[in-house]
């Protein structure tokens, strides 16, 4: 499994991410893209992707859409 | 919880179950390939939420439950070796082998350690310079970047004594392994959302084509899942099949080069031993030549007894999706989370054990 976690300071090939008031170091080895702020995928020690905010809205925007459609009916 | 929460919102949930129940007249198949998947879908009562039209089945994705008796009874005996540390996730150590388990192996004595990451595996090599270190490597393309990242970790490092019993498996492989075996008849597929963070959407595209079957890529919460239904529904009802990512915030169709690159760099395809399924062409990863060192293969000869199942046990049908936990005569009865008799028990991510902790008779059979 992985979880979205925060990257809060970036050291070269690591990071230090948070989520929920858990910190942990994580090998940014795969996400060499990702910077202070953004949300990766972490999976055992290693972001495996970096969340796209975008997207993420985008699905939001969509999925209140369809939430509010069947509201009406 | 950020890009958590959010998606599993109640009011979200309900518009997306209202529109599958508006969309769906066919009675159709699904099958949810990752355990991830099979305990959200059990936990928030996805089930429940979609028309009795809509049939969830688990597959093969829960990397502790397909790892075949045989490799763990290698893993058991390579725990039994003189000076050798056995670093494994934390699933794997209470899986019964054909005779014993690695948490039997380390109660007779053999140092078998549970690791978080790879990492951790290198750092006990690193500090254990006598030892042998040998990480057990499962799971699927999700977690082969990282076993390959810890073998380059060690060649850079010159750590001598880091070894790696390569156990790694390939999802589209044997996606098309049990569509090929017919066993199962499949109208979608949710496919896995991290696998997918990795390989992206094109592996999956020989599925719509050549056998007809809608996939769709997921994320994990019960709004993310709920979604990748709702679009399978949908291509089904419209008899279109394609591959279609219902998880972008995670998921781009090229996923992660670099991880691939890596992967790619120290692995090469090679057959794997699935539990249930049996040996699966191209459905493994070997360490590759240049890199044999770190082989557990290479290194080290164990003679193993031949390998058996735990009687009775279905495991190796529900890992196949032609039978659900229910349908095992062990469930529950003699096969419970403290006792577990197959590895579907043991592992979170294990179908026996999702159906064990949420499920009641009457709402697994959506009664």
């Amino acid at each position: 499994m992985a979880v979205p976690v925060r990257i809060v300071s970036v050291d070269g090939n690591e990071a230090e991410t948070e989520i929920g008031g858990v910190r942990r170091r994580v090998s940014i080895a795969f996400t060499p893209e990702a910077k202070v702020g953004d949300y990766v995928l972490l999976h055992t020690g290693y972001a495996i992707g970096v969340v796209d905010e975008a997207e993420a809205e985008e699905t939001l925007k969509l999925l209140e859409e369809i939430a509010s459609l069947s509201e009406v009916h | 919880m950020k890009f958590i929460d959010e998606y599993q919102d109640t009011k979200l949930a309900r518009g997306l179950a209202h529109r599958i129940a508006q969309r769906s007249t066919k009675t159709i198949r699904l099958m949810e390939f990752c355990g991830g998947h099979t305990h959200a879908i059990l936990r928030y009562g996805i089930r429940q939420l979609v028309p009795k039209t809509v049939e969830m089945r688990s597959g093969p994705g829960c990397p502790v439950c397909v790892t075949a008796s045989a490799d763990l009874d290698k893993a058991i005996a390579l725990a039994h070796l003189p000076d050798v540390i056995v670093t494994t996730f934390g699933d794997m150590i209470r899986v019964p082998g054909s005779y014993s388990s690695l948490q039997q192996a380390k109660a007779e004595g053999a140092d078998v350690r549970v690791v978080y990451s790879t990492i951790d595996a290198v750092e006990i090599a690193k500090v254990n310079p006598g030892n042998s270190v040998i990480f057990i490597g499962i799971g699927f393309e999700t977690t082969a970047p990282t076993i390959a990242a810890s073998i380059l970790k060690a060649q850079q490092d010159k750590i001598g004594n880091f070894y790696v019993l390569s156990l790694n498996k390939l999802t589209p492989p044997v996606m098309k392994a049990l569509l090929d075996s017919g066993e199962v008849k499949l109208d979608g597929i949710v496919c896995p959302g991290h696998v997918s963070v990795i390989i992206g959407s094109h592996p999956y595209e020989f599925i719509p084509r050549d056998y007809g079957v809608a996939c769709v890529i997921s994320g994990f919460e019960p709004v993310d899942i709920l979604l990748c239904i709702d679009k399978l529904v949908e291509q089904i009802e419209k008899g279109e099949p394609k591959v279609e990512i219902a998880y972008p915030r995670g998921v781009k169709p090229e996923g992660n080069k670099k991880a691939r690159q890596l992967t790619e760099d120290v692995f090469e395809i090679g057959e794997a031993n699935w539990r249930g399924i049996g040996v699966v062409s191209k459905s493994g990863l070997k360490i590759r030549g240049k890199y044999e060192q770190f082989d557990a293969d290479k290194a080290f000869s164990v003679s193993l007894k031949p390998s058996k199942e735990p009687k009775g046990c279905r495991c190796g049908d529900v890992i196949r999706g032609a039978a659900t936990p229910l349908e095992c005569q062990l469930f529950r009865k003699v096969c419970t989370p403290e006792s577990p008799v197959g590895p579907c028990m043991v592992s979170s991510e294990g179908a026996c054990a999702a159906y064990y902790q949420y499920g009641t008779t009457e709402n697994l059979l959506g009664l």
